[in-house]
């Protein structure tokens, strides 16, 4: 095809998938080796292409129980009581190493996952190491966390973790455990184990102490195991708020201590005196980032009526230049959907918006034959009483919906059973203080949005679960105070 | 909608106007430029790009120490800048003083390549109009076909957009069919809210295009700045349906630079600004790494800077 200014298309630009090292199978990690476990095994998947990736060992209940007794004999023996300078070395040590292999987990993570490179490697990677390298920070000053001049670890955290940012949650659930001295048993995602499996191997190449971290894939059955454990003292679930509060119904009582970091439907709320650009990308980047497979994306745009009509014209503008496609090529903005049942239930919502009434507008782009893909969506003439304006999608579509005056904007808002972020454009600063104290939201993003660092502690209000993971705050969940 | 008729009516209306311009975050454009630029442009896009970019170098001196004979050089050179490969395209022009014009336009009788000449004082337009007029009334008459001219900074710095607005138009009318380039000398309005109204300010006035800089100040082009500009061009064509160029000037040295500005112009404004007649590159080095990397896509092999005439 010969090129012109009207079809100057971007050759592709694929990294290479031998950078990932993949191999045919993977074991779980116990006690500082791969072994085998006697649960079924899974088969993960490439959700672009729809190919097995490789075939991965899961956890029995035996495997579980055995995983918990050996981070137990770790805890007890060594790394309970190893002072926190020395601990830190090894933190330091795994965030190094994450930085040195930041390429292959980056592919890997793209291949198990579906999302694109560029954030893989630009976000995921290098925030996972950032998280290691801060509590790396904290383990010899646990003194001056303010819980106390020696706060004591809790012992073995059972922690579970969802499928949208495999590496970067087992960074964020880990680091802070090791940090304070707790021992972890991990069960990644079903369908992306990989990447936390490689940092498995990276434990041992820092030479971590054989038991502080095991990694036990495998299905929902293995985390129900893993929680309700006698022998975990803490647990950690990020995920759907449906899980969430199984396991919060079943540890009831039983004195172990929980955090939850669940299900969102943050609000983006648009004022008519907002950069008006600038909230463009923020609202494509609060929704599209990870496609939308994000606990705090911006679902639900809240657009000031006076400019609403202008502020979507530049949205579907913007978004009619997402690329979407193979996620391994340095270009592509929007990757796959992470798998079939995800998609389905996308396709089920966005189905109800069109049935309740709202107008769906989805980007001209080109979407791939094969893979699981799914164009970005944007629903406006959205009321607060339709699914899509209730419930979590957790893919590319947007729900726009309108106010007119600050107070209704922050109604409308804070109108969900979920409260994990919110976001606020408006170029009067008075006015993103007088909104962010009237939202109930974890976290509040003024004039951007999905910005994410190990020193601010995340977490939500409601359905969205409690606790606080990162910064001071998320110390408190693994000490015994 | 406010008619665009009615904001440039007076001093008064026009600041509403421009203050009531939707505001720029520092951060946000800045992230989005920077989250742009990491676009890997490879193969038969990249070479596409080259030759694009070449089309649209403003081929540029402007010191001191020119003479008929440098601009002679640089004429030959603009007409066919790698004499090995005459498939590739002439520049978009050649850029002067005023007083060296008619050695430019003699120099390029033919090549279908522009001569432009800077004008109204520059770089610093501290003059008075009537020299400002003067200035571009010589170069138009020496036969240049294009006027790149400076806004008054001091005018526009402490508010008198009224008179920013009435000198641009005036230097239009002197420029009578040669087209006029507004030079907003970025790098002196230090904010991407000044940068915006500056952009409209030049477009209300008739500009043919928005510049960044003089090349004269640091610092000159940005990528954030350029998106601001095509952002200015792009919402002028939504609203009058009339396109409008952007020129970024000084310090787009490399062809990764060029290639970066036009990923910003396919993605910010739209494709239909990927021309020379929308879209220059105000630059003197940038030419002779786009033929280097030119050939280096070509021959598989990097041959270094003196396969290509100094200029």
């Amino acid at each position: 095809m010969t090129m012109g200014p009207e079809n100057w298309h971007y050759a592709p630009a694929p990294e290479s998938r031998d950078i990932a090292n993949l191999k045919a199978n993977y074991q779980m990690f116990v006690d500082g080796k791969f072994v085998d476990g006697a649960g079924e095994p899974l088969k993960t998947v490439n959700p672009a292409t729809e190919e097995v990736l490789a075939e991965v060992s899961t956890a029995s209940a035996a495997d579980v129980d055995n995983a918990v007794k050996v981070a137990r004999r770790a805890h007890d023996k060594v790394w309970g009581r190893m002072p926190g300078s020395e601990r830190a070395k090894y933190l330091f040590r795994i965030a190094r190493l994450v930085q040195e292999r930041s390429r292959e987990l980056a592919v890997l993570e793209s291949l198990d996952n579906g999302k694109p490179i560029k954030e893989s490697r630009d976000v995921d990677v290098p925030t996972a190491a950032a998280h290691f390298f801060y509590h790396a920070g904290w383990a010899d000053k646990l003194g001056y966390a303010g819980f106390g001049p020696s706060p004591r670890s809790l012992g073995v955290a059972g922690q579970v973790i969802p499928w949208n940012f495999p590496l970067l949650m087992a960074a964020w659930k880990i680091a802070p455990a090791l940090a304070c001295g707790n021992t972890v048993v991990l069960k990644p995602a079903e369908t992306t184990p990989l990447t936390a499996l490689v940092l498995g191997e990276i434990c041992q190449q820092a030479e971590l102490p054989p038991g502080v971290v095991n990694i036990l894939p495998g299905a929902g059955d293995v985390g129900s195991e893993l929680v309700n454990h006698a022998g975990v003292d803490k647990v950690a679930f990020t995920g759907s708020t449906e899980v969430g509060k199984l396991i919060q119904r079943s540890l009831a009582g039983s004195g172990k201590k929980l955090t939850l970091e669940l299900g969102g439907k943050a609000a983006n709320i648009v004022f008519d005196d907002a950069p008006l650009d600038q909230a463009v990308e923020g609202i494509v980047n609060g929704i599209f980032f990870n496609q939308g497979h994000v606990c705090c994306a911006g679902s639900r745009l809240l657009v000031q009526e006076s400019v609403a009509e202008e502020l979507l014209e530049k949205l579907r503008q913007r978004v009619s230049t997402l690329r979407l496609g193979d996620p391994l090529d340095k270009n592509t903005d929007v990757g796959a959907i992470n798998s079939k049942a995800q998609l389905d239930r996308i396709r089920e919502l966005t189905e109800s918006g069109d049935a309740e009434g709202a107008d769906r507008w989805t980007s001209p782009c080109p979407v791939p034959d094969k893979g699981f893909f799914f164009a970005p969506t944007v629903f406006s003439g959205v009321q607060q009483s339709m699914r899509i304006a209730r419930e979590e999608i957790f893919g590319p579509v947007l729900s726009v919906l309108t106010f007119r005056t600050p107070e209704e904007a922050v109604a409308k808002a804070n109108n969900t059973p979920y409260g994990l972020s919110a976001g606020i454009w408006t170029e009067k600063g008075s006015r993103i203080l007088w909104a962010a104290q009237r939202m109930r939201a974890g976290v509040v993003w003024s004039n951007t949005f999905n910005r994410f660092d190990p020193t601010a502690p995340f977490g939500g209000y409601q359905e969205s679960g409690f606790g606080r993971e990162g910064g001071r705050a998320g110390l408190e969940a693994y000490l015994d105070v | 909608m406010t008619e665009l008729s009615e904001v440039t009516r007076d001093d008064a209306s026009l600041r509403r106007f421009l203050h009531g311009l939707p505001g720029v975050d520092q951060v946000g454009v800045e992230q989005r430029a920077a989250g742009l630029a990491t676009r890997s442009i490879k193969k038969a896009s990249k070479l596409w790009a080259i030759d694009t970019a070449i089309s649209m170098v403003d081929l540029t001196t402007l010191e001191g120490a020119d003479t008929p004979g440098k601009v002679r050089t640089l004429a030959a050179k603009a007409r066919r800048p790698d004499a090995e490969y005459p498939e590739v395209p002439h520049v978009g022009a050649v850029c002067v003083y005023p007083d060296l014009v008619e050695t430019a336009v003699t120099a390029l009788v033919g090549s279908g390549v522009g001569v432009a000449s800077v004008a109204t004082a520059f770089p610093s337009g501290r003059s008075n109009r009537q020299v400002k007029i003067a200035d571009t009334e010589m170069a138009v008459a020496a036969g240049a076909s294009e006027i790149d001219m400076v806004i008054d900074r001091g005018a526009f710095l402490s508010g008198r957009y009224g008179q920013v607005y009435e000198e641009i138009v005036a230097v239009k009318a002197a420029c009578g069919d040669a087209h006029l380039k507004v030079i907003l000398e970025t790098g002196e309005l230090s904010t991407y809210d000044n940068v915006r109204r500056a952009s409209w300010l030049a477009l209300l006035a008739g500009g043919d295009f928005i510049k960044t800089s003089t090349g004269k100040v640091s610092p000159a082009a940005t990528l954030p700045v350029t998106h601001v500009m095509l952002q200015a061009v792009r919402d002028w064509r939504d609203r009058t349906g009339q396109l409008r160029g952007v020129k970024p000037a000084g310090g787009i040295r490399n062809t990764k630079d060029a290639i970066r500005y036009l990923v910003a112009v396919h993605e910010v404004a739209g494709p239909e600004w990927l021309t020379p007649s929308l879209f220059r590159f105000g630059a003197s080095s940038l030419l002779n790494d786009l033929l280097m990397q030119r050939r280096t896509q070509l021959e598989g092999h990097y041959s270094g800077p003196d396969y290509v005439t100094v200029d």
